[in-house]
Parts: structure tokens; sequence; C-alpha cells
């Protein structure tokens, strides 16, 4: 009973200590958000001068106005659009891929592989001209389809590698009980592979979606139609070359962060109760 | 093995092989040919005309400004690789415990990455301000008032705070992968390890470390990658001012190309650059390969 | 376990096939719009703050003439030049667009064929619409006879606003060191006493967007012209004279003495504008270095912001103070396009008195149509009446090497932040230009 207690207090006396220290990096990582939030409730005048987190007489018609000026109505819908396929896309051909990289047997694969990896590692800064002459001769140019394809081809390098370090761990037993029940390679891929994995494909729903997301430059290059642009070109237009209207900026911006944060909240989730759900599938 | 398995194999690689080839293969023999040529970007290309072989690569190799940048951008990312990865390893592993309120941190330390640049940048300068900076208020009030300077025009400190913010943006990447890769570890593991009274660092040396090691250098791999090729951070921050003092590669590239349209040259560094990358990254994989068996 | 294979594949089809199809479905949808009758130009521009008057003036064009103009936005404006030259190479720039960065890039332009020649249209009626623009806004967009860049000479872009480069100063800080506000400093050694009574009263001296480096320039040019003149200045880009000429050393010892009187705000070697900006609009800082732009931005922070625009103090008298101005922003004409006398029939009524009227007023800039200058904050007419005194880079018929440019501006960041003396830097860019100058041959 003793020892129990003792334990206890130690492990009070830690936790403590843990969080404290967690909740002095939670304040940096919280400050500048709450900065925003407070500054989109600020007028221009004010942003700078104004060094309250809450102003005393808040703009709520900020908001408004920045979902209206910005045209987020339209840009918001497409967004969500490219988002959802996009990551879609990525989850399920990247961890096909994957998953014949870490189970599979062909020829040239680590070559195949390299290469994926290859182009994760080279940027290429001087591909928006080749790019755009390319995606004009397929006639990909302003369609929604070429934009995706663009961001799936963006986001796949990293999966892929991502996906394949999750799949070596995997136990190779669960794989041949799987094979002896009479499962095919597709099967084992969606029964054991994928549930495994949840953890990692969690997380890659999570970075991909925050990239498509905030994605605009490549927007700019592909679509000419204002009715195609994802979300950030909204925020553009208060960002003018002499002019930033900052807190209409604040106001959009907050606007844009809450769906990412959201993603979060429910992709999280699969990161913490991870495997034991899933090795009883298979 | 038979034919029709290996064909089925193929199937699994096909659809990223596919993309892959259309929007990278394509671009990139383009970016390799454009290297080997001088073109501003605008006349119309003609290869035959705009040819001028190794020139671009010989000039770069005698651009100290380039190899400056890419020592800074190496400099950025050591702090990375040691500091952020270790504050993102640390909370991670804090976060892993069974621990009242932990979910609610798993949510904020993930903020920075959604942040926009913008506001990023907006408020850390008032932050790193010489005049009415946080940082310089805390200093003097705490009685460092001879510490006090201009944190992002002091050549002297510039490449380091524009470093830690880049870290404190970063971090919540690391933080995720570890606490996923710190979720595939079969808790039944710790169980004898605890029956014998382990303590957390004796268990966290025999379980944790041993399985986490891909999650490291899968880690460290886009750590350097992602470090390396920073640069709205530095555009924003201090538009790798002063002097020459912050700039990395991929400024100097932006520099080159819309700056003073040698598109050609630009290209070169881009291939300079992605060369140096594949060779880091290179030296990592193996280097993991040989911890794995050690 | 089959069974459940068949419907893994199942779910896996059906769920492409609804993605195809809502891409499909989707991609369908504004093509379609393309099949209307409505005689349209397109236009290509970067100016997002400019955005709501440009419709505004669409919606008023198609009402008057029944044309339908459309303005498509690609900001911010790197992503803009990119568009634009990726579009070239493809050939599908829009009837109308703008082209940004120096002179060569505009000559290159020209050369390969992308940009409509306007000389005869400006010429034409006696020359009607070029004589309601003002000629320092038209120099800009004109190559003149034997260019240095091998363009056949004439105009090739419209200008629709002016701006320039100046100093500003805060009347109220100037008044609290008891400097007479209705008269800011008109030479160097005035300004630099001015800066020891405001350094006592903790004020800044100085602020600008000197981490973007072209503002760097500008203020080193408009001291260069003003010490040297301007055919020295030139003769020194041809290469004739040496960036360590005395006179030179002069110019950037003149970053040194700013600093050495701490004239210049904390921070100025990393300060964005839009900084500055803010600090001067706080009344922060007594000076700014700013353009004819700010005039709105500062409406924006602080309108009670109690300040006037001067020349900068001049440290010579031999040769006139220069500022930098010229045309803002200009518009060219895609010589390919289909469209071109519709395109030019707009970008004439654009450049008319009712329509740079409205879009002054909006975006509180200076009109590029000379008999438009109406009802003008007295900031504003300031600015104007200074456009005699203006010149730019992209009207010397010749121009530096970039790398050069870049040798020259962070070079005296590095003066600023004391990292390099005048004779040093001096060494170094002539190094720089002679080492371009070896290549080009």
């Amino acid at each position: 009973m003793k020892e129990g207690t003792k334990y206890k207090i130690e492990r009070f006396f830690k936790d403590f200590v843990i969080h404290i220290l967690l909740i002095i990096v939670s304040v940096t990582c919280l400050f500048p958000l709450l900065w925003m939030a407070g500054s989109s409730l600020k007028t221009q005048q004010t942003i700078f001068s104004d060094m309250s987190i809450f102003p005393k007489n808040p703009m709520w018609g900020n908001f408004y106005l920045a979902w209206t000026k910005g045209g987020f109505g339209m840009y918001f819908l497409n967004s969500m659009f490219y988002t959802v396929t996009a990551v879609f896309g990525i989850v399920i051909i990247a961890s096909l891929a994957a998953f014949a990289f870490s189970r599979l047997k062909f020829p040239g694969k680590n070559i195949l592989f390299y290469m994926f990896l290859g182009a994760m590692m080279i940027p290429l800064p001087g591909s928006f001209v080749p790019l755009y002459v390319l995606m004009t001769k397929l006639h990909l140019i302003n369609t929604r389809i070429g934009y995706i394809l663009c961001m799936i081809n963006a986001g796949l390098s990293f999966s892929i590698y991502l996906l394949k370090t999750f799949f070596d761990k995997m136990p190779v037993e669960l794989e041949d009980a799987a094979r002896i029940d009479g499962c095919s390679k597709i099967g084992i891929w969606w029964n054991v592979a994928l549930p495994l994995a949840k953890p990692a494909i969690a997380v890659i729903i999570i970075f991909s979606s925050l990239n498509v997301w905030n994605e605009y430059i490549l927007a700019t290059l592909i679509f000419s139609s204002k009715s195609l642009m994802p979300l950030q070109r909204g925020l553009m237009i208060f960002q003018g070359i002499h002019i930033t209207e900052y807190s209409l900026l604040m106001a959009g911006m907050t606007i844009t962060t809450v769906p990412i944060i959201l993603v979060y909240l429910l992709m999280q989730r699969h990161i913490i109760k991870g495997l034991t759900a899933g090795v009883i599938v298979g | 093995m038979r034919t029709k398995t290996i064909l089925q194999n193929y199937l699994f690689v096909l659809p990223a092989f596919l993309i892959f080839s259309i929007f990278y293969i394509y671009p990139f023999y383009k970016v390799f040919t454009l290297a080997l040529c001088q073109w501003d970007g605008i006349a119309r290309f003609d290869f035959a005309k705009n040819f001028i072989g190794l020139r671009n690569f010989i000039e770069l190799f005698q651009d100290k400004i380039w190899w400056s940048a890419m020592l800074q951008a190496g400099y950025i990312t050591l702090i990375a690789l040691t500091f952020q990865n270790a504050l993102a390893l640390g909370l991670a592993l804090a976060c892993d415990r069974d621990m009242k309120g932990g979910n609610i941190y798993r949510v904020i330390f993930y903020l920075p990455p959604v942040l926009s640049e913008v506001v990023a940048g907006l408020v850390w300068k008032w932050i790193y301000d010489g005049n009415y900076g946080l940082l310089n208020y805390w200093l003097q009030n705490i009685g460092l008032s001879n510490l006090v300077t201009d944190w992002l025009s002091n050549p002297k400190t510039a490449l380091i705070c524009v470093a830690i913010i880049h870290c404190w943006k970063g971090f919540g990447w690391g933080f995720i992968i570890f606490l996923a890769g710190l979720q595939t570890i079969p808790r039944q593991l710790y169980e004898p390890a605890k029956v014998d009274g382990a303590s957390s660092w004796q268990m966290f040396k025999s379980v944790t470390l041993p399985l986490m090691v891909p999650v490291f250098i899968l880690v460290s791999i886009l750590t350097v990658l992602g470090t390396m090729q920073v640069f709205v951070l530095i555009l924003s921050m201090t538009g790798g001012g002063p002097g020459y003092h912050t700039e990395v590669p991929v400024t100097r590239i932006l520099a080159s190309m819309v700056g003073s349209s040698r598109f050609g040259y630009a290209c070169s560094q881009g291939i300079m650059f992605g060369a140096v990358l594949l060779a880091v990254s290179f030296v990592q994989i193996k280097l993991s390969k040989y911890m794995k068996q050690a | 376990m089959k069974g459940q294979y068949r419907k893994v594949c199942l779910f896996f089809i059906l769920s492409l096939f609804t993605v195809f199809l809502s891409i499909f479905l989707a991609s369908c949808g504004p093509q379609a719009q393309k099949k209307e009758q409505v005689k349209s130009i397109k236009i290509w521009h970067w100016m997002s703050d400019r955005e709501e008057a440009f419709l505004e003036l669409a919606r008023r064009y198609e009402k008057e003439t029944g044309v339908r103009v459309n303005f498509e936005l690609y900001a911010p404006s790197d992503a803009y030049t990119q568009k634009v030259r990726a579009a070239a190479q493809t050939n599908t720039l829009p009837d109308i667009f703008g082209i940004l960065g120096e002179k060569r890039y505009f000559a290159s332009f020209v050369k390969s064929g992308y940009v409509y020649d306007l000389t005869e249209e400006m010429d034409r009626d006696m020359g009607a619409w070029k004589n309601k623009l003002f000629v320092k806004a038209l120099a800009v967009n004109e190559f003149e006879q034997e260019n240095s860049f091998g363009v056949k000479p004439g105009i090739y872009g419209v200008p629709i606003d002016v701006t320039n480069i100046q100093m500003l100063y805060n009347k109220d800080l100037l008044r609290a060191v008891g400097a007479d506000p209705s008269n800011p400093p008109k030479t160097w050694k005035d300004l630099i006493e001015v800066n020891k009574k405001l350094k006592a009263n903790g004020v800044h001296g100085l602020v600008s967007g000197w981490g973007e480096i072209w503002m760097i320039d500008c203020m080193a040019s408009n001291y260069a012209f003003n010490i040297m003149g301007k055919d020295k200045v030139l003769a020194t880009i041809r290469g004739e004279v040496s960036y360590t000429d005395p006179d030179w050393i002069k110019v950037f010892d003149l970053f040194r003495e700013m600093r050495d009187e701490g004239l210049l705000a904390s921070g100025i070697v990393t300060m964005v504008n839009k900084t500055a900006e803010q600090l001067f609009a706080n009344n922060r800082a007594a000076f700014a270095f700013n353009g004819s732009w700010c005039v709105n931005v500062y409406k924006g922070m602080n309108p009670n912001l109690n300040y006037g625009a001067m020349l900068p103090p001049q440290v010579s008298d031999k040769y006139p103070m220069t500022i930098w101005g010229g045309a803002g922003s200009s518009f060219m004409v895609n010589k390919q396009s289909k469209d071109v006398q519709p395109a030019v029939d707009f970008l004439k009524w654009i450049t008319d008195a009712p329509q740079q009227i409205f879009l002054s007023k909006e975006a509180q800039g200076l009109p590029s149509n000379k008999y438009s200058l109406k009802d003008m904050p007295m900031v504003l007419s300031q600015f104007a009446s200074a456009m005699d005194n203006t010149t730019h880079p992209n009207v010397w018929g010749v121009s530096e090497f970039p790398a050069v440019i870049e040798a020259f501006n962070k070079g005296i960041q590095y003066i600023i932040i004391g990292e390099k003396t005048p004779e040093q830097l001096a060494a170094d860019i002539q190094a720089v230009k002679e080492r371009e100058m070896a290549k080009k041959q």
C-alpha cells in the first residue's frame, strides 16, 4: 500500500513537471493564433496600435466583409473539392505503391523506389514553364483534373516513403495468416496493410490536406477562370502590392484555418488509437 | 515467379508511376536541358541557339554567394536536426504517456504548421523588433539589457533567429510522425520490462529506441529536405539580408530566375542543389542501414 | 474472404469512378459558358488592390460599348510574372497584359513578337492619345532611336497611372523639436541637424523598406544624380567610368554617414516597406522614403497623420535632385491577339479623363492622364508636382547588369551593418562589373 502511494506521488510530480513544460511550448504555439483571431476583430487603424489581444470594440463584421469581399463562398467549395479528391488519390495510389515496394517482388523494384525518393529530394524550381507547356499540350490547363493530378503528384513521393516505412514494420506473420485464409494480394493490402498503417495514413491525410488547402502558386499557373480558383485566391485580394488590409486578411485567414484544424482534430484520434484494433481484423 | 504474378505486382505501382512520369519526368528533362542553355525565360526558346554547354555549371562552382547560401542552409538544417527533432521527440514521448489532459497538447502542437506564414512572420517580427520587440522588452526587464539588439538585422544574430522560427514552425511535423511511430509499438512489449521494475529511461532505451530507428531516419531525412529548401520564411523575415547573411539556395535560385531572368543559370542551380540533397540523403540512408545492423 | 475481396474491388472501382465523374462534371461547367457571342477581351493583371475598381470600369465599359472586358487577377506579382512568361512560351497570352521588371525584359518581349507596336495609334489625329498622357509615364514604355536593346523604336505600352518616390516628413514630430513643419530640411546638412534634435527626443529619423533592395537602389541613384549628374551615371553604366570614382564613393559614404548619425531606423536593412509604413503612419519616425502610393496606405492606417512630401535633401547644388518616377503600371497589347483593335480601344478609354479620375480616386494614386489632376489631396498634388524631377532606369536607354545591381544594393546593406567601408564596396562592385563585362565579350 505504501509503495502504491509513493508511486502515485512520484507519478504526480513527474506529470506536473511535464505539464509545465508542455504548457510553456503550448503558449508559444497558441499565441500567434490568438493574435490572428484577435486582430481579425480590429480595424486597419487599431491593428498595430491596440496591443490588447481581444479588442474592446470587436468588429465582428470583419468576418462577413472578408467572406463577401474575398468571394469565399465559391472558393471554399473549390478548395474542399480539391483537397478531398487529391488527398483521396494520394492515399490510394501511394499506399498501393508503398505496399508493392514493401511486400511484393518484381524486377526494378529498388530503382523505381529510389526514383520516387529522388523526386522528393530534387526540387525543380525551373519546372514552372515546362509544366505550363506540358499542361497546355495535354489540354489540362484551366481544368480541375489537371490541378488535382499535379497536387497528387506533389504529395506522392513523401507518402510512398512514409507508408513504406510503416509497412516494413508490419509483422510478416499477419500477412501469412491472411494468405492462408485465402486472401489475395489486394485483399492483404486492404484488410491487413491499410488497417495496420492507420496512424501513418492519418499522418498523410493531415499533411496532404494542409498542403493542398494552402496551395496557391500552382493554382495561379494552371487556372485562369476565377470560378476554378482555390481558397487562397480569396486571401490575395487583401494583400495588395502597396496596401494590405490587415484586419480583413486576418479574418480571412481565421476562416481558412478552421477547416484544416478540424481535419487534424478528426484525424489525430486515429494516431492515438492506432494498432490494437487493426491487428485483429486480418 | 510466374509472369502473371510479376505483372500483377507491377499493377500496384502503375498508377503512381503514370502520374509521376507525366508530371515529373518531363519537367525534369526540360530543366536539365535548360541548365545547359543561356535563356532569359522570355524569348522563344531555341536549343541550338541558346546552348552554351557546361558554362552555367562552371560559373556556379565559382559562385561564392551560392556556396555560402548552401552553408547557411546547412547551418539551419543542423539546428533543426538536433534542436527541433529533440523537441519533437520529447513532446511526442510526453504526449504518448497516459496523462490527464494529454489530448489537448496534441492539438496545440500542430498549430504552428497550420498557421499562415504571413501571421507567423508578423508575430515573430514583432517579437524580434529592435525597438518595440517583446524579446528586448523581456531582456531589459530581467536585467540583461546588454543583450538587447536588432535581432533580424544584426548579422551575428539574424541567421540563428531565422533558424529558431523555422524550428518552431516545423517541430509539429516531426511531432506527429513520432507520435504515429510510437503508436505502432505494441503496449505488450513494455509489460515484461515493467514487471522487472525497469525505469522509464531503461524502457525507452531497450524497447522504444530500437523500434523507432526507421522513424528516426524518416524524420531526419524529411527534416533535411524540408529545411534545406526553406525560403518563404526567409523572404518574409529578412529577404536574405542583411547583405547575404541569411540567403539560402532557394532564395538564390529565385533571384536568378525572377530577379535577373537567368533561367538557364537558375536551372543549373536547381540541379546542383538537387545533387547535394541526393548525396546527403544517400549518406543518411547508408548510415541508417549501418545503424540497423549494429 | 473471396467475397470480401470482390467487395473491396467493387468499392475501389466505384470510388474511382465517382471521383473522375465529379471531376469531369465540374470541369465542364465553365467551358460550357464560353459559347456566348458577345465580343470580349481578356486582361491579365497583378494589382489586387485595384481589382474592385477594374471590375467596376469593366461594367461601365460593357454598358457603353457592349464589349465585355474580363480582368483576371494573378497575385502576388512574382507568380504573375511567371505566368505571363510561361503563357508567352505557349502563345496563350491574353489580349492585354502587363510586363513587370526591368526594361531588358520588356525589350525581350517586344523582340520575340509578343507586343503590339502602339506608335501609330498614339500618333493618330495629331497625337490625340499621346498628348493626353504624362510624357514621363510614356517614356517608360518607349524605345528610342538606336536604343541599346536593338528594339524597333516606338511606344509599346500604355501607362495607367504614374508614381514617384520621395521623402515624407511628419509635421507634428518636426514641430515637437522646434523645426518649422512647413519648411522641411532642404539640404543634407539641415537633415543631419534636425535628426540630432529628433534623436534627443527619442524619435527615429528615417524609415524605408530597405530589406526590399530596390528601394536602396532608388535612394542611391537619387544621390548619384545629385552628386555627379546624369551623364556620369550613365557613363558608369556603359562602363566608361569606374565605380571606384570619388563621386561614387561619396554616394556610398552618405549611407555610412546616415548610419553613424543614427538617422536610420534600427532594423532598416531587413525592413520590408509595409513595416516601414506602419512605423511612419504611427508617428514613430520623422521621415520616410516612399512612393506616392503611400498616401493611400497612411490614410488607411492613420487618417489623422499630419505629413507632407518633399524631395530628398540635396547634398550638392551642382546638379539638380532627381527622383525615380514614371508609369506606375502599364498595359501592353498582345500582337498575336485576334482582337487587337478592341484592346487598343479599351486602353484608350481607360486613359480618358473620367476613367482616370475614377481610378485615381479609388486607389488614391496619380493618374497618367494630364487632365485628371482635379480635387486631389494636398500630399498627392505635392507628389504630382514633383513629376518634373523624375527619371527612371527604364528611360536611360542603357541598363546595368543584374549582378552589378545586386552587388550594389546588397553592398550598401553591408555598409549599413558596418561590414564594409565605402571604398571596399566601390572596389567590390567594380570587380563584379568587370567580370560581367568580360563575360559579355
